[in-house]
């Protein structure tokens, strides 16, 4: 069967301003937020319903053809990078809220819809959805599902999975599955479970149904500095060990800090080594107790300095710091690589130390600004790529963080997802009967591999790397990234 | 092949199997207290997971169900046995986060790790929370946990009818005060009780409970042993008859009234801030038939006569090729 005849089959379903085949606008679909790669597919297809979802997968299955599903493209691995032969299904205008039952604390929405706006709906009723990607206020929730992302609120309630009780999805025949419900249980294996973080290769989800939160009563934030990362580091580890649950543990190193303050001028102190952010979160009198004894935690990890925010602008001043460091980063150098392994929490500082002697073995820059409760690194790796051989020196210090991560007992990612980037380092991280596990399960769900071909599993032809550097909407400076 | 735990919930039946036994395959595999995560043999017994977390100031936030019966790790995960505090943080497939396990194969798969944030891979580890042995035999599982509260107190409210006390539920679920359990016990026909857990530091948790009766409008406040018991009690099923069943149904708030006006000569308990009905039975056929007429799905947890799963029976087509995968020739179901 011929291209001409699988296009007339799509054009049959999209209108042609919903159905791109030219290739200026093509261009647009090419990279997702890992700019590096690029390929343009065969076509893009634009759905506004569920019907037209399933219509697009079923037409490729007919036909043989591979598919990619879009959200809004700001995946960090490539996960959402075309397939030359094969289509986009761009989700976008899916974007439908069909329910928010605040009763019940749940919405059902369509693939599409933006992360920010389920909270912004929630809000009236005093209810958010809780995971925060710093990429919220464009990334969708069809994204989220497909690599379980994160944001700096994980550590108390969880991942994007955490959070879904509930999915329709089209499997990669054209299948329509429902998956787990709208209560908080089930009698059923959690096929929910397995289907979140599956990063597209099980088939497109077209709606979900979450659970809401009440939005916490209160919040503590303070802002502790230290004279090594190692030192920060450690104090996370003894905040943790303290038995205290705060919604937020974050950390900066000193190049974040001197980015970020040029940046927005947060009132960073200039002269850190790392800064620690921590912040209590949940009902008043229970927040004021803990935050006594993190007083105490804190000053016996002997900070040099210790910064409480007195009120919501102070906090929103410390947030709007932390939260554009890594655009902010991104002005000190032309191109960076961003990882996002996991170690141990206990082997944070460990982490940590040996990141800067790799950094300082490369002669290349490494700054640091993650999710320190939760043990997921984000080390940003500075480069200029129009130095030849820039990239890929940068790629190999990169390569050994992830060694370093895998070594110390983690994972080669805590919430970017696998995805082009991070296919080649699966095999370290799992055994090869493990592997052989994963790829008979994709084999029996997708014969074809139609859903996502060549994501995940190290095989299959990388396209050329291109250029490194900030998402083009940061640069625009609509998102920024934690 | 059957796979059996300390059996303390479902009683696997060999008809014709191979009947595999957990029970010795126990112990703590790795347990590093500052880094809030541990792993064990499948067959260890949760109470012997929680008396060494408690040790520590530290607990499995959800709650697992019998263990005072000898309840398993696996059999926990494998049964999705989790009790009314899961309402604040979440179940079983919150705070699992690694499995090894045997499918139906012979290979053994190692799904997820010991770090508490992990994107790589599939989630095979969540996959078996609530898979009833029917996918492979777990091995060993590794969750991460939770500091204990350092202390509770429990709001104790008669209501004239569940009606009442159903009315209070979204006052509850939707205030912003951090609660760890809210149940409803249904007495008879037409009383029901109340009870709203809340945990945490010493120090705040009397205003805390203050705040508690006021949105509720009245009630008790119990403590010490008293509150422990109350939540034993649920944990344990001493609140039904030996000989009952016992049936798991998930649903939500509002589906309540309509299950419950059918219900009326059964035990009852509305769970998880009514999110899971426990109804004792003498009967499980006539309810499975009830449930399967509500569009509800049930699982009989305790003195289960053949297949534990009542009510309504979904079957997608995800699950079969899953299954497909990890059990091509049925070993497990
Ligand atoms: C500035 C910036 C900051 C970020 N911060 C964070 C952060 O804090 N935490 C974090 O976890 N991530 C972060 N990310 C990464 C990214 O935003 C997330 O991975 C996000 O979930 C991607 O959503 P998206 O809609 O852009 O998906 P896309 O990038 O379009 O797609 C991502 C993956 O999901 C698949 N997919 C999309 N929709 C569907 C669907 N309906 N069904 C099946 N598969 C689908 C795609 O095929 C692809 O594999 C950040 C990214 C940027 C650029």
């Amino acid at each position: 069967m011929s291209q001409a005849e699988f296009l007339s089959a799509l054009r049959a379903v999209f209108p042609p301003g919903r159905l791109l085949t030219a290739p200026a606008a093509l261009a647009a679909y090419e990279s997702d937020g890992l700019t590096a790669f690029q390929a343009r597919p065969l076509a893009v297809v634009i759905p506004e319903t569920q019907a037209e979802v399933v219509a697009a997968v079923r037409a490729c299955h007919r036909f043989g053809v591979p598919f990619v599903a879009r959200g809004s493209g700001t995946s960090l691995s490539g996960g959402a990078l075309p397939i030359k032969e094969g289509i986009l299904i761009a989700l976008n205008r899916l974007n439908r809220i069909l329910k928010l039952d605040p009763q019940q604390r749940i919405a059902v929405v369509e693939a599409g819809v933006v992360n920010a706006e389920i909270t912004k709906a929630a809000a009236p009723y005093g209810l958010l959805y809780a995971p925060d990607p710093s990429s919220q206020p464009v990334c969708t929730i069809g994204g989220n599902i497909a690599f379980n992302s994160g944001g700096a609120h994980c550590l108390k309630y969880g991942m994007t999975s955490n959070h879904v009780l509930g999915l329709k999805v089209v499997l990669p025949d054209g299948a329509i599955a429902e998956l787990g419900g709208d209560s908080l249980e089930s009698v059923d294996a959690d096929y929910v479970g397995l289907f979140v973080g599956s990063e597209g290769l099980f088939g497109v989800v077209l709606e979900a149904t979450v659970r809401l939160l009440p939005k916490p009563e209160t919040y503590r934030t303070l802002l502790a500095a230290y004279r090594s990362l190692e030192a920060a580091g450690d104090a996370v580890s003894s905040v943790i060990a303290s038995g205290l649950l705060p919604g937020a543990l974050e950390i900066m190193d000193h190049l974040s800090i001197q980015a970020a303050e040029a940046a927005v001028k947060p009132g960073y102190p200039l002269d850190a080594a790392a800064l620690l952010i921590v912040e209590l979160e949940g009902e008043r009198a229970q927040v004021e107790a803990e935050w006594a004894r993190l007083r105490e935690v804190i000053d016996a990890s002997q900070p040099y300095l210790i910064k409480v925010a007195r009120d919501d602008e102070e906090r929103s001043k410390i947030w709007k710091g932390r939260k554009s460091a890594f655009s902010a980063v991104g002005r000190l150098s032309p191109d960076y690589i961003v990882q996002d392994g996991v170690v141990p929490r206990r082997r944070l500082g460990e982490a940590l130390a040996e990141i800067e002697k790799l950094s300082a073995k490369w002669g290349i820059r490494v700054a640091n600004v993650f999710h320190a409760g939760d043990g997921n690194l984000h080390p940003l790796i500075m480069f200029d790529g129009r130095e030849p051989g820039a990239l890929q020196r940068a790629e190999e210090l990169a390569s050994e963080i992830i060694n370093l991560c895998i070594r110390l007992g983690g994972s080669i990612t805590g919430e970017h997802g696998v995805g082009m980037e991070k296919r080649q380092y699966m095999p370290r991280q799992f055994s090869e009967s493990d592997m052989d596990a994963m790829w008979a399960l994709r084999k029996a769900i997708d014969p074809l591999e139609l859903a996502n071909r060549g994501k995940v599993f190290p095989d299959g032809e990388a396209p050329a790397l291109r250029r490194v550097g900030s998402h083009p909407l940061e640069q625009a400076g609509v998102i920024s990234r934690v | 092949m059957r796979l059996r735990g300390a059996a303390t919930k479902l009683r696997p039946v060999a008809d014709g199997c191979q009947l595999l036994d957990m029970r010795r395959l126990t112990g703590v595999i790795d347990y590093q207290p500052t880094e809030f995560v541990i792993t064990a043999w499948a067959g260890t017994p949760a109470a012997e997971v929680q008396a060494l977390l408690a040790e520590h100031g530290q607990y499995l936030p959800f709650d697992p169900l019998l263990a005072e019966r000898g309840a398993t790790l696996g059999g926990t995960v494998a049964a999705n046995a989790c009790g009314p505090e899961r309402y604040r943080y979440g179940g079983v497939r919150d705070f699992i986060i690694g499995a090894r396990f045997i499918d139906g194969n012979g290979h053994v798969i190692q799904g997820g790790g010991k770090v508490v944030k992990n994107a790589a891979g599939f989630d095979y580890p969540k996959l078996m929370v609530g898979s009833l042995g029917r996918l492979g035999a777990l091995v060993d599982v590794t969750f991460k946990v939770f500091p204990r509260p350092e202390a509770y107190a429990t709001l104790q409210m008669s209501c004239p009818s569940l009606d009442a006390a159903l009315a209070l539920l979204p006052k509850l679920t939707n205030c912003p005060y951090d609660l760890n359990a809210i149940d409803i016990v249904v007495n008879g026909s037409n009383a029901a009780t109340l009870l709203v857990r809340v945990g945490g530091l010493a120090a705040g948790l009397p205003q805390r409970m203050d705040r508690v009766r006021s949105l509720c409008g009245g009630g008790e406040i119990v403590a010490g042993d008293d509150e422990a018991r109350i939540w034993r009690e649920a944990r344990e099923f001493t609140w039904v008859a030996e000989d009952a069943s016992v049936v798991k149904v998930p649903l939500t708030p509002a589906r309540i009234p309509a299950l419950d006006a059918r219900i009326q000569a059964t035990r009852r308990r509305y769970s998880v801030g009514g999110n899971v009905a426990w109804i004792a039975t003498h009967a499980p056929a006539e309810l499975d038939a009830l449930l399967t007429a509500l569009d509800l799905a049930g699982l009989v947890m305790l003195n289960a006569l053949g297949d534990p799963r009542i009510g309504r029976r979904v079957s997608h087509p995800f699950a079969e090729r899953v299954a497909r995968a990890l059990d091509p020739q049925h070993k497990f179901g």
